[in-house]
């Protein structure tokens, strides 16, 4: 049994952090949350409604941005977004995909595809990825690893930027740092638990 | 802007249509295969002894064994584009059911698999000096039917062997039992065809293809959702 | 585990048992000879095979259906009994063959079968050992343990629609058995013996599967 006990709950709005040391369970809660992986007891409610992997379509008001970008290298970014739009349903998949890549400030490189890309950017096109289906909770794994501080900062400022409002973020990291940074409440799990709370 | 989220059959069509768009753009592994068919075709005709065994003798086993390796190698790469960036998550996190992304991937495994197919089929004729006459038609149907059948079992072996040590070797070694019925009822039907026997005097083999095919598409849709259901 | 020892001490017991009565108290057959008495190994090994095959598939249904650990244990354990048996017959088939057909070979349907459920054998225990999470090795096997079994029926049609020259099948016949009474009755015989010790086998490799997975629990928790 890798976590028990685990209970919290996430304000609209609010940005907490899940700290701990590697190999703590920080990325099993990350896809139990995300509605990948089925926890042997207890639940995850989303505006009330419960996420459970049997149902996908409970999954469709939360995005994920990993430290894997989660982008085909054969498509262009403009094609990639496409897909994932025509996938969450929404209705006018060009235009979507359009507007995703400007608010990350790549709409000129919409016709590259990820191959060509650095590694920021490739974080950048992912938080596109990661909202243009507008969700609800958002899922962050580690998401600033192989960046340096001026591409992390970039797609910092850039997620405080382009965040819907409402929208409940909860970040995974064992960087101390970046929890601080973006959040306004951490959670360190310890011993499979959560241990302490500070802000 | 109120999102309506694909059904099963919808969202099997978008991740088939990605798959194919990302192959033809690249082309690399539908040249590789159409090259690797060419090559087999070729050996077999230069490995075997021209004076004891004509080459109509031996083409249509050439022939089928020759696409059972090309959809091998095509198979073995259908959920390695997954892993690249981590891709799969992404599918796998997508509000789509699995059984959409088995169909997703079988439809492009099968267009994919049968467009190799039917390129091979001219160098076939070309290399071995057969006339079809009028064998045209059951060939295709028989092509169809033996096709649907280990592409079905191939895409979930495919995804099983993606994240699993020596996967170049795993599949093959799991799949190629799995083939011996079409490809069997596939060289069969097409060696008849090719003597101008009717179709209708194979009806036996393409009886079984057709259960096999039924049988194997369903139990594939069936137990794919189980790889990912942890 | 103790059980599993018992049963394959009775079952050793019984195949020599068999065999004795085979070759001391059994007719010689008349066409065939002497080497004709490697039926009775040959045979009920084949149906054991056959037999364990299908065990691996129906627990991996049920595994996938239920969840219970010990169903893909008892099928790692059935699957591993079961290719031994498998190249028991693989093995037996052309000894008793070469004297009697002339060749090591022949691409006849029952043996055809058998080879490829070899290879079934072979597929599901080399995915086993490349997989080292318990619960996706299990899932994994599962898989493949399903779709195997379901392909056996289909192996044995394919194989048919080839012309045979193997023996027609004797005790499971329509018209009845075409053998002599006494060489059914030592090949039952020989053949429940020889269902003794697969189960006897297969209990033993399940208690030490099981043992494993203890061992590799505590592992765990004590990491």
């Amino acid at each position: 049994m890798v976590l028990d006990g685990v209970s919290f709950s996430l304000e609209e709005g609010e940005t907490i952090a899940v700290t701990g040391p590697n190999g703590i369970g920080k990325t099993t809660l990350l896809r139990i949350l995300a509605g990948l992986l089925r926890p042997s007891a207890g639940e995850v409610l989303l505006d009330g409604l419960p996420v459970r992997t049997a149902d996908p379509r409970s999954r469709a008001a939360i995005g994920l941005l990993s430290h894997r970008a989660m982008l085909y290298d054969d498509l262009t970014l403009q094609e990639n977004l496409e897909f994932v739009a025509r996938l969450y349903g929404l209705p006018n998949a060009r235009q979507a995909a359009r507007d995703a890549l400007d608010q990350v400030e790549l709409l000129a490189r919409a016709g590259d595809s990820p191959r060509t890309l650095s590694r920021g950017l490739i974080q950048r096109a992912a938080l596109a990825r990661a909202l243009l289906h507008a969700p609800r909770l958002l899922l962050l794994d580690e998401p600033f690893t192989g960046l340096d501080s001026a591409a992390a900062s970039r797609l910092k400022s850039l997620l405080a930027a382009r965040r819907p409002a409402g929208l409940g973020t909860i970040i995974v990291t064992h960087q101390m740092h970046e929890a601080r940074d973006i959040a306004s409440r951490v959670l360190a799990l310890q011993g499979g638990a959560i241990g302490s709370t500070a802000a | 802007m109120k999102a309506s989220l694909p059904g099963t059959i919808a969202a099997a069509l978008i991740i088939a249509g990605k798959d194919l768009r990302s192959e033809l753009r690249r082309r690399t592994a539908l040249v590789s295969a159409v090259v690797f068919a060419a090559l087999i075709l070729v050996i077999f005709n230069f490995a075997r002894d021209p004076t004891s065994l004509r080459a109509e003798q031996l083409a249509p086993s050439a022939f089928w064994i020759t696409c059972a390796f090309a959809a091998v190698t095509a198979l073995s790469r259908a959920f390695a584009v997954e892993l690249e960036h981590g891709a799969l998550d992404g599918l796998l996190l997508a509000p789509v059911p699995r059984e959409a992304l088995f169909l997703g991937k079988f439809l492009g495994n099968l267009v994919f698999v049968l467009l190799v197919e039917s390129v091979a089929l001219p160098l076939f004729v070309l290399f071995f000096n057969v006339s079809l006459k009028g064998a045209l038609p059951g060939i295709t149907l028989v092509a169809l039917l033996a096709t649907v059948g280990f592409v079905a079992v191939g895409t979930v072996f495919s995804a099983l062997t993606a994240r699993v040590r020596f996967n170049e070797l795993m599949l093959p070694v799991l799949l190629l039992p799995f083939m011996l019925p079409p490809l069997a009822g596939a060289a069969q039907v097409t060696a008849a065809l090719l003597n101008g026997r009717p179709l209708l005097e194979s009806a036996g083999w393409l009886r079984l293809l057709l259960v096999y095919d039924i049988t194997f598409v369903t139990l594939s849709l069936l137990v794919f959702p189980a790889l990912f259901d942890e | 585990m103790r059980t599993g020892r018992v049963l394959i001490v009775i079952g050793l017991l019984g195949v020599t048992a068999a065999y004795v009565r085979a070759i001391a108290f059994t007719g010689v057959e008349a066409v065939q000879g002497p080497a004709q008495k490697i039926m009775y190994v040959h045979v009920p090994s084949a149906w054991c095979a056959f037999m364990a095959f299908s065990l691996v598939g129906i627990c991996s249904g049920l595994y996938l259906w239920l969840g219970d650990r010990r169903l893909d244990t008892f099928s790692e354990a059935s699957a591993e009994v079961g290719i031994v048996l498998t190249g028991l017959v693989l093995v037996t088939g052309p000894i008793w063959g070469k004297p009697i057909w002339g060749t090591w070979w022949q691409w006849e349907p029952r043996l055809t079968s058998t080879l490829f459920l070899f290879f079934l054998f072979v597929g599901y225990l080399t995915l086993r050992r490349a997989m080292f999470d318990p619960a996706e090795r299990a899932r994994y096997s599962a898989v493949v343990g399903i779709l195997g079994a379901m392909l056996v029926p289909f192996i044995h049609l394919s194989v048919y629609m080839f012309r045979t020259i193997h023996p027609r099948p004797v005790v499971l016949n329509p018209e009845g058995p075409t053998m002599p009474g006494a060489f059914v009755a030592t090949l039952l015989f020989s053949l429940s013996a020889f269902t003794v010790l697969y189960l006897g086998l297969v209990t033993t490799r399940y208690g030490l599967g099981r043992l494993r997975e203890l061992r590799e629990a505590r592992h765990v928790s004590a990491a």
